[in-house]
């Protein structure tokens, strides 16, 4: 049934004098390309591209289509991505051309649609996140989380105070180290205690004048809420430091609490997850950030403002204190798109109760597998848990039971929870439901699960069993790496 | 090279030292611990010839799949020679990880630091810490 | 309620297996002082044909370019997209998965972003290409950041002014944070007084923001002898024609790849392309698909380098890059599938033929003339003698013209000038509609 023929590389694909395209004859008179341009600007030769036709074409990526695993096909329950439903009518809506045809320079009478959408948008952001000002320009949370430190530093200066650390703690996103040495700032780690809370005795510690920053990811990667976070706030506050809130949990807290309540400054939002953006094999993202008024004059620009005179939407480039630009135009708009059209169907009570069922959801998942897999932050989480197969490796003596565990699920039909992270938790598996999955769906998944564990070692060390390929070399990948086809690889 | 007869880091890089026409001359690898912790390497970044390299900081970097290592010099002086096929053939250090494994050499400034374990004491600390 | 599926007696089985009396009960760890506690001030829920209807008004209050002549550029163009882009791009099993983190079941991602990778470097003459970074601007200043720590030298960087003026200020931004000197210099010929030691290296634009062709070439010596790197941004249109930066001996190239199949969007999302030479490659940064084979001899593909990434190497990462374009990397890898070397030399070529058919007629007429004699592709500058940028617009805008893109918003001494593209969708009869109107 599969067509390995069609899934060869297109460049096998190709024959000499195919293409795919047919371009409209040149309707005004025609110059020589020589004429036009001196010969030491022009190329040699043509690029060396695949020929092919457009059946082929589609036919090729069709069948490359059907190797991956989606939302639309499969149980996607990858922790910290909340891989939840993507609603088809955003996408229908997104590709209109009232606002996929617009040219970012058109003049803004132009287009007062789409800048009331964003104006709107900027507005039930800040209001969902407790953090009145916001910015939509940066293109994907980490770009967020780089922006906002940006506009920490701006702020400092601006205050006329040297900063130079960023603190977080020891379970965060690598984004959130690698995006405060991008900033400029040097990045401490904070260590979390055995109930994945912040060590606060090891804040205090490295808190001090020299602290810009501490990001913190609440509810946590571990999918708890730290109840500290207060405490933390009024810690790095009196030191006169800023509080980041890395928004990538956020699935968990619609409408039930705001980081601006609990003590943040600055945070992101992950629209491509929280408000269901498709992920797109891996992007488009978008980064808004949403901060404190005292930040916003700091706030990448433009962001858009409602002329009361002209009872009209402009793009604001604000005071002159703005940071300047992260990213050109005016952001992701496309991803913007589908988040408003997403939050405008749900309303206040539909984002609670989407929090409400993704905790809900991962709460019955964790009652599921709580007696056959080790859980070590006990009995309650948010919208995500991490649970060990540390238990497992006791028993079975496999090296790396979390991944046997993640392959042998797809013979099952399953994706797998994230593994490997958190780093704090061994042999960790992060699952997260989100609020788009049955009961049926989860109690299938927990069943497999505890089948899965009763298995041999035999079985799980060669998972997985029935997909077209398995356990890819990724050493030699690594080694020496073939990054491009060329003729003479094949 | 015998095991036994080098010095160790707690950081896992071994040193041999030996004298030439009065200066100290330093041999510096990685333990066999440390390959078989670290599982199958890829890629090495060796320290240029001439630079200054200061004991306790890092020199170089080693590299798993999915983990990167920071690899840090038992003395302070200045690369004199570096171990050039090395990067190229990393199975070396599973193979023979004390003798053609070495990484680099180095003239010493100054004495040793007083830091450096011998043989016994450094298989300790890897037995509490493995 | 959309989408959610539980019944409440399901959902009072699964409280019952949790152990709990109640949802609330399971945010108890939120403290009670720090929940919201009232309803979040949004407006109310809206049906799907509600959202539509809103919508649909919302779309009406804007005029999209397909109901006009659009000769608008600047970094995004209105290139022809095939059918093929849109239909293959919306399959469900592209757009709905994510990173792939399991190579058995992401082979169609990874595969993709392998002939994405391939097709880059074929196209730029370039050795390796990552997956794809956020856009033009952002690969950019990624790619500069890239030089500083290839050459170890962090203090200084040259731009040419003719670069993209939104991706300086890009450029400004980031590097006035960590305190590298951003010199701006009007024309490759301030190059030898600017460049030194401690320059890591300079960012030309080819063609430039005003449409014109530099030459790399000789650039790519002068840069090299200061032992810096030659950082190009290029239009990846051009590249059906004009000498590709590989062989010009440009050291990482990058492109804002929406031209390839992706439509405007109001700017975004978009595709930053980014690729160097072979080694350069542990310094790249983002995603990077490998070729390698599995237990039983296959050939597949895998997420490869990743020891370069943040996840990995947190604070010493090449980038804090998590997310690449993947949806929009597929399409530009479909869009140079189906236009193939010929496609892409025709769509150059109409490109360039019809945009200099537009700049002949139009400083033929007497109010306007070219501001240079450097050679263009498919966007050149005209400067209006009288003055009245601003009124040609709006008049060309009765006409259903989108006339060009004003630039004294960037460049004062370009005030009274107009940057015009010609892409091949536009047609003889609306470029001599265009010259009329701005003519008469």
């Amino acid at each position: 049934m599969r067509n390995t023929h069609a899934t060869q590389l297109i460049f096998e694909l190709s024959t000499q004098g195919r293409t795919g395209v047919r371009l409209p004859d040149c309707d005004v008179p025609e110059q020589s390309i020589q004429q036009l341009l001196p010969d030491n600007l022009l190329q040699a030769d043509s690029p060396t591209l695949p020929e092919v036709t457009e059946p082929e074409v589609i036919r090729h990526f069709t069948n490359l289509s059907t190797l991956n695993m989606s939302v639309d096909t499969h149980y996607y329950p990858l922790g910290s991505c909340t891989m939840k439903y993507n609603p088809k009518r955003n996408e229908r809506i997104a590709a209109w051309d009232g606002f996929a045809q617009l040219h970012p320079y058109q003049s803004e009478a132009s287009i007062q649609g789409m800048l009331q959408l964003l104006f709107e948008l900027q507005q039930m952001l800040g209001e969902i996140s407790g953090l009145p000002a916001v910015s939509l320009q940066p293109a994907a949370g980490a770009h967020g989380e780089l922006a906002a430190l940006m506009v920490a530093a701006a702020y400092f200066k601006g205050r006329g105070e040297t900063r130079t650390k960023v603190l977080a703690p020891d379970s965060a996103h690598g984004t959130n180290p690698a995006s405060a040495r991008m900033a400029g700032f040097d990045f401490v780690t904070i260590k979390s205690k055995d109930d994945g809370r912040v060590d606060l005795d090891h804040l205090r510690e490295h808190l001090g004048s020299d602290t810009a920053v501490f990001m913190i990811t609440n509810p946590s990667t571990l999918g708890l809420f730290d109840d500290q976070v207060q405490e933390i706030s009024d810690m790095v506050h009196d030191q006169g430091g800023l509080i980041y809130l890395d928004g990538a949990n956020m699935n968990a807290i619609l409408g039930i609490a705001r980081p601006g309540d609990f003590g943040a400054d600055m945070m992101h939002f992950n629209p491509h997850k929280t408000f269901s953006g498709p992920h797109g094999g891996g992007g488009p993202g978008a980064g808004p950030i949403c901060v404190t008024d005292s930040l916003g004059p700091y706030l990448p620009s433009p962001t858009v403002s409602f002329c009361e005179q002209s009872q009209s939407y402009f793009l604001d480039a604000g005071d002159g204190q703005s940071i300047g630009r992260v990213r050109s135009f005016f952001g992701n708009v496309g991803v913007l798109v589908r988040a408003y059209c997403y939050i405008r169907t749900h309303g206040p009570d539909g984002l609670r109760r989407v929090s409400e069922t993704a905790v809900l959801n991962a709460n019955y998942l964790l009652s599921q597998v709580k007696d056959f897999l080790h859980v070590p932050h006990g009995d309650r989480c948010m919208h995500e848990f991490v649970a060990s197969a540390a238990p497992v490796k006791e028993a079975t003596g496999l090296k790396q039971p979390a991944m046997d565990i993640a392959k042998r699920l797809l013979d099952y039909g399953f994706h797998p929870p994230t593994v490997y992270f958190p780093l704090t938790v061994p042999e960790g598996m992060m699952m997260e439901p989100t609020e788009t999955e049955s009961k049926q769906t989860l109690d299938a998944f927990a069943d497999v699960l505890k089948t899965i564990v009763n298995e041999s070692a035999e079985t799980l060390e060669h998972a997985p069993h029935s997909t077209a390929i398995r356990r890819p070399d990724e050493v030699t990948a690594a080694r020496q790496p073939i990054v491009k086809w060329t003729e003479a690889t094949d | 090279m015998n095991a036994e007869a080098l010095l160790y880091c707690d950081t896992h890089e071994w040193v041999f030292v030996t004298d030439e026409d009065g200066q100290q001359i330093a041999t510096v690898g990685i333990s066999a611990f440390a390959v078989e912790q670290l599982t199958d390497l890829v890629y090495m970044e060796l320290p240029t010839v001439g630079a200054a390299v200061t004991g306790g900081e890092e020199f170089g970097e080693v590299e798993s799949v999915k983990a990167v290592s920071a690899l840090y010099s038992p003395v302070s002086g200045t690369v004199i020679e570096v171990n050039e096929g090395l990067p190229d053939n990393l199975d070396i250090l599973n193979s023979d990880p004390y003798s053609a494994g070495w990484i680099m050499k180095v003239k010493v400034d100054g004495a040793l630091p007083a830091n450096l374990l011998d043989y016994d004491a450094y298989q300790r600390q890897c037995g509490e810490s493995g | 309620m959309p989408f959610t599926y539980n019944t409440p007696a399901q959902q009072a089985e699964m409280l019952q297996a949790i152990g709990a009396g109640s949802i609330d009960e399971l945010f108890q760890s939120i403290p009670a002082e720090m929940q919201l506690g009232r309803p979040l001030n949004i407006p109310p829920a809206l049906g799907e044909l509600e959202l539509t209807s809103h919508m649909q008004e919302l779309a009406r209050q804007n005029t999209d370019i397909t109901q006009s002549a659009c000769f608008l550029g600047a970094g995004s163009y209105d290139h022809f997209v095939p059918a093929v882009i849109d239909t293959l791009a919306s399959r469900g099993e592209f757009y709905t998965s994510y990173t792939p983190y399991q190579p058995e079941v992401s082979q169609g991602n990874l595969q993709v972003m392998f002939e994405y990778q391939t097709l880059i470097c074929q196209l730029t003459g370039m050795d390796v290409s990552n997956a794809s970074l956020y856009d033009g601007g952002s690969a950019t200043v990624e790619a500069m950041l890239m030089a500083c720590s290839i050459t170890r030298r962090h203090t200084k960087v040259i731009v040419l002014e003719s670069v993209h003026p939104e991706y300086r200020q890009i450029i400004e931004t980031y590097f006035k944070t960590i305190g590298t000197q951003v010199v701006t210099i009007s024309d490759p010929s301030q190059l030898p007084e600017e460049l030194d030691e401690a320059t890591a290296a300079v960012l030309v634009q080819s063609p430039n923001f005003f449409g014109n062709v530099e030459d790399l070439s000789t650039l790519a010596e002068q840069v090299h002898d200061a032992g810096a790197l030659l950082v190009c941004s290029v239009d990846p249109i051009s590249l059906g024609i004009l000498k590709r930066p590989g062989d010009a001996g440009v050291d990482i190239v990058v492109a804002e790849g929406q031209s390839l199949g992706t439509p405007l969007l109001y700017g975004g999302p978009y595709l930053g392309i980014m690729a160097c030479r072979e080694k350069f490659v542990r310094r790249l940064p983002g995603r990077i698909a490998g070729q390698t084979v599995d237990q039983h001899g296959n050939r597949c593909w895998v997420l490869t380098l990743q020891t370069r990434e943040q996840h990995i190497r947190r604070e010493k990462a090449t980038s804090n890059i998590c997310t690449n374009q993947g949806l929009f990397a597929l399409r530009a890898a479909i869009y140079l599938s189906v236009m193939g070397p010929s496609g892409m030399r025709d769509v150059a070529n109409l490109c360039l033929q019809k945009a200099h058919y537009a700049q002949q007629q139009l400083t033929s007429l007497d109010r306007f003339e070219a501001v240079t004699d450097q050679p263009f592709f498919k966007e050149f500058v005209v400067r209006d003698k009288h003055g009245d940028v601003s009124g040609l617009l709006e008049k060309a805008e009765d006409f259903n013209i989108l006339a060009g893109v004003p630039l004294g918003k960037w460049y004062p001494q370009y005030e009274d000038c107009l940057l015009i593209a010609v892409t091949e969708k536009r047609t003889r009869d609306e470029i001599d509609q265009l010259v009329e109107v701005l003519g008469s």
